[in-house]
């Protein structure tokens, strides 16, 4: 069992949870994973480590209640247990000195850029966070990246904070406007990743993105999580989960991520059920 | 062996053989001849004393029999019930020659089952702690077998299982209504009983490497298996619907998919599944798809004849419904335009010239495209080494397929202190072959650790 430390809401849907898990804290490095089981009848899901604290021996967990298991997760108060923690998966960022490394953050995506944005800083990049939400109540962290970052741009879809727009739009402007980026990171949702890597084509712009697929073992042992870059079969949990954007296959991506929609709304529903029956 | 009826069973998970009577059991152990040197325990690899067992049952000391196949076997009720017997033990029973071998495989569940079913399971006798530890990575047959006679010789073992459950393919590939996940459960409480520690959610090469390991244990036996999945990389083939047998009877029997939404992990629901393979692996994912309520077709490229599987799975699938089709092969899946697989194209095949492994290799008859339609496809035509421990362990020696090079006999590999064996060095192959290794292991490490390691 692994012990939560830490509850702490950082917007409405999004919760973070510090978990005691010494060997992984002992071994993450920024750009991988986890997997974990909130209880016996519960499903696998992965998660990128939002941060983690090697001497305490603990990981920073940062989601979104979304689905059955996401809002199970949520219902875990501190003193209470998960289930089953395994990690860290994945292979880690690839870390260098770059010059100037755009680290983009989008949605919940705003969590895992900043052990990206903290490592190529502390690698002796010039880093440049930009992070983006539909509103400012889903923004969070905007200190914590300054903390790590030579500048941080924030943006909202609708204008409620900041600067109204995309993540590519602040992209756009920074490079227009004749700053020289030498890698861009982007962790978010698909159509945001597949929006930047286009972008960024364009430009020329090397492009590292975290792909988020479903998985289940999260070792390689099932394909679940099978994505296609360059033309050819890869197993995001061992082989990435970061690709080259410009060679990844979003649109297959984002097919192979709706295949339980139906099962994943009616499992919504009758956590639901339950919960009324049990709050009558 | 009563079992239940094709009618029946295509709706539960529930294990289809019923398992002897005591009637039963004693009329069939009362065949055993009780030769001087029996040519069954030959064909044994864990080298059960089986006419010694059998006579216990004859003599109606159920649990006493138990005892005397756990001397050496510690899992007798799993293999009792997915062993090979027809090649191995049984293989060599002289009354084969004649007559139906005894069912040594059968009267063996038996035991284990009437021990365990029958109050108190008791503990063999251990041997008095020498200190030494040993890390062993796999919680499978393999890594099971091996801690638990480390164990008993007095060393203290502790397993790194990377999935949250420990048993390896007993748990997570081979499904319910073959081998009870109840069953493994035991089992592994027994090697628990024994002084073995498991450490479950370890992944070993990212959770802590070898290497580690080797800082706190005097040695360490790899047991990783067999458990990448091999695809095609034919057109469609990551079209949704498309599975991994891995993925898809892990779905099933480690995470209960079964169950949904009782459980949390679903598992798609199949009206017409098309299974590609010829093997137990194949066998068990269309008879786990007949149970979600799909029609099944398993597509083979060789004949019925070449076809891995044991004859007992090949029959209980035909039992079921299963449609075969042989000496067909699919070249590419068609989709529609939400992702979704609607259709498997294959080529109907001849045989030829054997190839290397002796079987007639299948050539494709030109011109006879035609298109299965399905919404789901379980490709089970193989699995490959996991590479996460070699590649995180400096100076140890794989092969061209990246299974790890170990001496047969002793398990020792290209690193000192470090022995492997199972899958992981065979490459796919049997649950008894995984525990035969295991236990020639279990005596070098033995010797290893006794500091005769060196005059090997």
């Amino acid at each position: 069992m692994y012990p939560i430390v830490k509850k702490q809401r950082l917007a409405p849907e999004v919760l973070l949870l510090e978990v005691e898990a010494s060997r992984i804290a002992r071994k993450a490095e920024a750009g991988q994973f986890m997997i974990l089981r909130v209880d016996d009848p519960g499903e696998r899901i992965p998660l990128t480590l939002a941060d983690w604290d090697r001497e305490r021996g603990t990981i920073t967990l940062i989601f979104q209640e979304v689905g059955v298991s996401t809002k199970k997760l949520g219902l875990l108060n501190e003193g209470e247990a998960i289930s089953d923690c395994v990690g860290p998966l994945g292979h880690a960022s690839e870390i260098g000195e770059y010059g100037t490394v755009v680290c983009i953050g989008g949605g919940v995506g705003i969590a895992p850029i900043y052990p990206v944005a903290r490592a190529q800083r502390a690698a002796g990049n010039r880093v440049i966070s930009i992070i983006g939400a539909r509103n400012k109540n889903l923004l969070f962290w905007e200190d914590k990246l300054r903390a790590v970052s030579d500048e941080v741009l924030v943006t909202t879809d609708d204008g409620s904070y900041r600067r109204k727009g995309f993540v590519t739009d602040v992209l756009k402007q920074l490079v227009d406007g004749g700053e020289q980026v030498d890698i861009a990171y982007a962790i978010g949702p698909v159509v945001m990743m597949r929006a930047v890597s286009h972008l960024t084509m364009e430009y020329g712009i090397h492009t590292v993105v975290s792909l988020n697929p479903i998985m289940m073992d999260g070792t390689g042992m099932c394909g679940a999580c099978r994505v296609t870059v360059d033309g050819e079969t890869r197993f995001a949990c061992v082989d990435g989960p970061e690709f080259d954007g410009h060679k990844v296959d979003f649109v297959g991506l984002m097919k192979r991520q709706q295949m339980y929609l139906g099962q994943e709304k009616e499992a919504r529903e009758r956590m639901g059920h339950c919960r009324a029956e049990r709050d009558a | 062996m009563p079992e239940q009826s094709p009618e029946d069973r295509c709706k539960n998970f529930d294990e289809v053989p019923l398992g002897y009577t005591v009637e039963l059991a004693q009329r069939e152990a009362s065949r055993c001849l009780q030769c001087k040197k029996p040519a069954c325990r030959q064909g044994c690899p864990v080298e059960i004393d089986i006419p010694a067992f059998i006579r216990l049952i004859v003599e109606g000391d159920f649990v006493g029999s138990a005892q005397k196949l756990k001397e050496t076997n510690n899992l007798p009720a799993v293999c009792g019930r997915v062993c090979p017997q027809e090649a191995q033990c049984e293989k060599f029973c002289i009354l084969g020659k004649r007559f139906e071998p005894v069912a040594i495989g059968r009267l063996e569940r038996f035991a284990a089952d009437y021990e365990r079913t029958h109050g108190e399971v008791n503990l063999p006798e251990i041997a008095v702690d020498t200190g030494k530890r040993v890390a062993v990575v796999g919680g499978g047959p393999s890594g099971l077998t091996l801690a638990a006679d480390l164990a008993k010789m007095g060393h203290r073992a502790t397993i790194f299982e990377g999935l949250h459950t420990p048993g390896g393919v007993l748990v997570y590939g081979i499904p319910e209504f073959r081998l009870p996940k109840a069953i493994v459960r035991a089992e592994v409480d027994f090697v628990r009983r024994l002084g073995v520690e498991i450490e479950a959610n370890q992944v070993v090469g990212k959770t802590i490497t070898v290497d580690e390991l080797l800082e706190t244990f005097d040695a360490v036996y790899i047991a990783t298996g067999a458990g990448a999945p091999v695809f095609m990389n034919i057109e469609g083939e990551n079209l949704n619907g498309i599975y991994s047998a891995n993925e898809y009877l892990t779905r099933v029997n480690l995470m209960k998919a079964y169950r949904f939404p009782e459980m949390d992990t679903p598992v798609a629901r199949s009206r017409k599944a098309v299974v590609i393979g010829g093997g137990n692996v194949a066998m068990d994912s269309a008879r786990t798809a007949r149970r979600l309520g799909a029609e099944v077709h398993l597509v083979y490229r060789r004949s019925r004849v070449e076809m891995p599987a044991r004859d007992e799975e090949i029959h209980h699938a035909e039992e079921e419904g299963i449609e075969f089709q042989l000496l067909t092969n699919p070249i590419r899946y068609l989709g529609n335009e939400e992702g979704w697989v609607t259709g498997a194209e294959c080529l109907r095949m001849e045989l030829g010239q054997p190839d290397a492994s002796g079987r007639r290799r299948p050539v494709p008859i030109e011109g006879s495209e035609f298109v299965i339609e399905v919404d789901t496809v379980i490709v089970a035509i193989g699995n490959q080494a996991n590479p996460l421990v070699p590649a995180s362990t400096p100076g140890l020696e794989t092969n061209r397929w990246g299974n790890i090079v170990a001496d047969e006999e002793t398990g020792k590999t290209s690193r000192d202190g470090v022995f492997a064996g199972g899958d992981i060095v065979t490459g796919a192959a049997t649950v008894i072959e995984a525990m035969g290794a295991a236990k020639r292991a279990a005596r070098a490490i033995d010797r290893f650790l006794r500091g005769e390691g060196k005059k090997l």
